[in-house]
């Protein structure tokens, strides 16, 4: 393969790999995402290669390995293209069966989706429930692409949009572009993606970094695993277009050490990507130049905060540091570094190809595009989801999610993990938006939904978070370190029975200076899942807390888990 | 412990300061613990510090200064498998095993780790023994999985 020099060549290249296909010819798309593989989803394709194999050449028909399809809950998943049969729990023994149906253009009914309650089956994706009230703008073409081909990314229009950045507009332009959508960061806090990019465009300096968060240590967060693993291109287009806007040439990927296919992925696209002209010198013969390399984190949660990221990178100890001046003015080596999260990185494609006005259509007032969330806990379908943004939570537990497993009532969701909040099931026909949610007391952080039945222990649950954050603060300010560690002895007091008069202030109090004096986002906000439960749940810390008070013992602590 | 492997790891890092993290999850990887000499190795072809890197060696939970169990079993406590009752899950393999997270018992048959999401929620409650999932566990399937692990 020589490195392609123009636009054209880009398009006579994909040209090349459409004729070469047959769209009519079925294709099996087999799942290897997190989930699926933990269900030994490698067993099933193994099979489909060896059975489709043995048929020779003229199969008549493709087996393709690839990442996640969202429905993990009744994985292993195969989907069958062009017509999108979706069979669920596929097992080796299954497999000359699909493959014998699939050539007589036969379905397997057996394995298709019934609906627990009416039996009734579905069996293309638009009609399963679980996909059907989606909108799989990102993830929806992870069933078209093995991550390993990136002729599989071309195929469904990949590095398009670059062409279009690179040739047909201007460095502001796609600034422009970006702060028109209203593109706001995935990773947490919602800020707009091109004010940021804006202020690293104009910090002084000529080098300039851009930067892949893909830590994502948040525990009940899967989805920008689910997406990178799957469609890696489609990550690394858009960090391309965003150099090109920012003036960087030179971008970093830092993700966790111990997703090895993840890894696997990413070094295989950076590899076909710099083959093919898309990366490295002269991009597409346009003059610009980018590289990109990969850095990991070890297993500190913190981490993945961005300027505790950024020292990672620079090989020093991660730990934040107070952000007077912002990182994209001065982050890694002190020179402007513009970090979005994958998923905000991976919409940037879609708002170069289709426009900003396409995309500020979806969505609400404030928050445009659609969100991936993971959804998990007690539901019946865990997952990942892509919405758009302004969805009724209760059309994603309900509706998608297929309910309360177990038959039992929903008596919470919590959005954003441990820097999170949990609102009560009252309030689950609140729309999933940054402003509307953050109102609430549960910000949608990165996108993790965990939904919570009636026997939930709230106390227990934010004892829970309190505990993961004090094992991962890095101990650097003192409000992060002792105030968390005082707290987390006040809950566990509480959940063991020993709850004293007064303790809810003292909650309340430690609360306040956590938020207010804590380094980095991790301690500000590691109070918010408290600081929830105390607004929707408080009657239930002051039960548990008489109990102890009045001496007769509490419930054990995880009384939630079954 | 493959001596010609970690010295080719650190070979391939020798100069590079900023490489530290890189060399020593590789060989964390490769030989599943980090020892003391290796740790001295590596300051030398990096030329920093011994401080430092063990410093950054004692920071990562990842990495361990002891050596690991020949089968090493993860627990995952994130929310939602504790929500789906890792806890019991946990006392159980503790039972099972007789060590404690982050112990490696006499015999060096398993280490125990617990942590945070890995996920693949729907899996859950969940061990990793190895690198392989054991999907949608309850205390009482526990001993069987386990005994296939010597």
């Amino acid at each position: 393969m020589t490195r392609l020099q123009s636009a054209a060549a880009l398009e006579q290249l994909r040209a090349g790999i459409l004729s070469s296909r047959d769209p009519a010819k079925p294709c099996i798309a087999v799942c290897a995402g997190a989930a699926c593989h933990g269900l030994d989803s490698a067993r099933v394709a193994n099979a489909f290669q060896t059975e489709v194999g043995k048929l020779g050449p003229d199969a008549g028909l493709e087996v393709r390995v690839t990442g996640c399809h969202g429905y993990c809950e009744k994985g292993p998943n195969v989907v069958i293209d062009p017509e999108g049969i979706c069979y669920f729990e596929v097992k080796p023994e299954d497999v000359p069966e699909i493959i014998a149906c699939t050539l007589k253009k036969e379905v397997v009914e057996r394995l298709v989706y019934a609906h627990p309650d009416t039996g009734e089956k579905a069996i293309y994706i638009g009609e399963v429930p679980f996909y059907k009230h989606q909108m799989r703008l990102l993830i929806g073409d992870n069933t078209r692409i093995d991550p390993m081909r990136i002729d599989d990314y071309l195929a469904v229009g990949g590095y398009g949009a670059l062409a279009k950045a690179l040739f047909q507009m201007t460095p502001d332009g796609v600034l422009e572009e970006v702060k028109k959508a209203n593109l706001r960061g995935r990773g947490g806090g919602g800020f707009p993606a091109g004010l940021k990019w804006e202020t690293a465009k104009n910090a002084p300096g000529k080098d300039k970094y851009v930067i892949v968060n893909a830590h994502e240590g948040e525990p009940g967060a899967f989805m920008d695993r689910a997406l990178f693993t799957g469609n890696p291109h489609k990550v690394l287009e858009g960090l391309i277009i965003g150099a090109y806007a920012i003036g960087s040439h030179r971008g970093f990927i830092y993700t966790r050490h111990d997703a090895p296919q993840l890894i696997q992925h990413i070094e295989q696209a950076l590899a076909q990507a710099e083959e093919y002209g898309l990366l490295g010198e002269n991009i597409l013969g346009s003059g610009f130049d980018f590289r990109v390399e990969v850095h990991f984190d070890v297993g500190i949660f913190v981490s993945g905060e961005s300027s505790a990221l950024m020292r990672s990178i620079e090989g020093l100890p991660p730990e934040p540091r107070p952000k007077y001046i912002r990182t994209s003015v001065a982050g890694i080596w002190d020179k402007p570094s513009n970090l979005n999260n994958v998923e905000t990185w991976a919409n940037v494609p879609q708002i170069i190809s289709r426009g900003a006005d396409w995309y500020a259509g979806i969505g609400t007032e404030g928050s445009k595009g659609t969100k991936l969330v993971s959804l998990s806990g007690n539901v019946v379908n865990s997952g990942v989801v892509e919405v758009p943004m302004g969805t009724p939570l209760r059309k994603i537990v309900y509706d998608i999610g297929g309910g309360i497993a177990g038959g039992k009532a929903a008596k919470a969701v919590h959005f954003g993990g441990p820097m999170g909040g949990s609102i009560p099931a009252s309030l689950i026909d609140a729309p999933l938006d940054f402003d509307e949610l953050a109102k609430l007391g549960a910000p949608i952080g990165a996108g993790g939904l965990l939904v919570m039945d009636e026997d939930t222990d709230m106390v227990d649950v934010a004892r829970y978070f309190l505990e993961f954050l004090t094992n991962e603060s890095c101990g650097k300010c003192v409000p992060c370190r002792e105030g968390m560690r005082q707290t987390l002895k006040v809950l566990t007091n509480i959940t063991k029975g020993k709850g004293r008069e007064g303790d809810i202030a003292r909650l309340e109090d430690l609360n306040d200076v956590t938020g207010a004096a804590c380094l980095c986002a991790l301690g500000r906000t590691a109070s918010d899942p408290l600081k929830s439960m105390l607004r929707y749940f408080k009657v239930e810390y002051e039960t548990q807390i008489a109990r102890g008070s009045e001496g007769k013992g509490g419930k054990a602590a995880g009384s939630a888990a079954t | 412990m493959d001596i010609a492997k970690i010295d080719q790891i650190i070979e391939k890092h020798r100069g590079k300061a900023g490489d530290l993290i890189h060399v020593l999850m590789e060989i964390q990887h490769e030989n599943h613990w980090l020892p003391r000499d290796v740790l001295h190795q590596i300051a030398a072809a990096l030329d920093i510090p011994f401080s430092r890197v063990l410093r950054i060696a004692t920071l990562y939970k990842t990495f361990s200064l002891t050596p690991k169990g020949r089968n090493e079993v993860h627990v995952c406590t994130g929310i939602s498998c504790h929500l789906r009752g890792a806890n019991k899950l946990l006392d159980a393999v503790e039972r099972a095993t007789g060590i404690k997270p982050g112990e490696t018992d006499a015999n060096r048959r398993f280490s125990l780790e617990t942590g945070s999401c890995l996920g693949s929620c729907s899996l859950g409650p969940e061990i990793i023994v190895n690198g392989t999932h054991h999907a949608r566990m309850t205390p009482a399937k526990v001993e069987d999985v386990l005994k296939e692990y010597q």
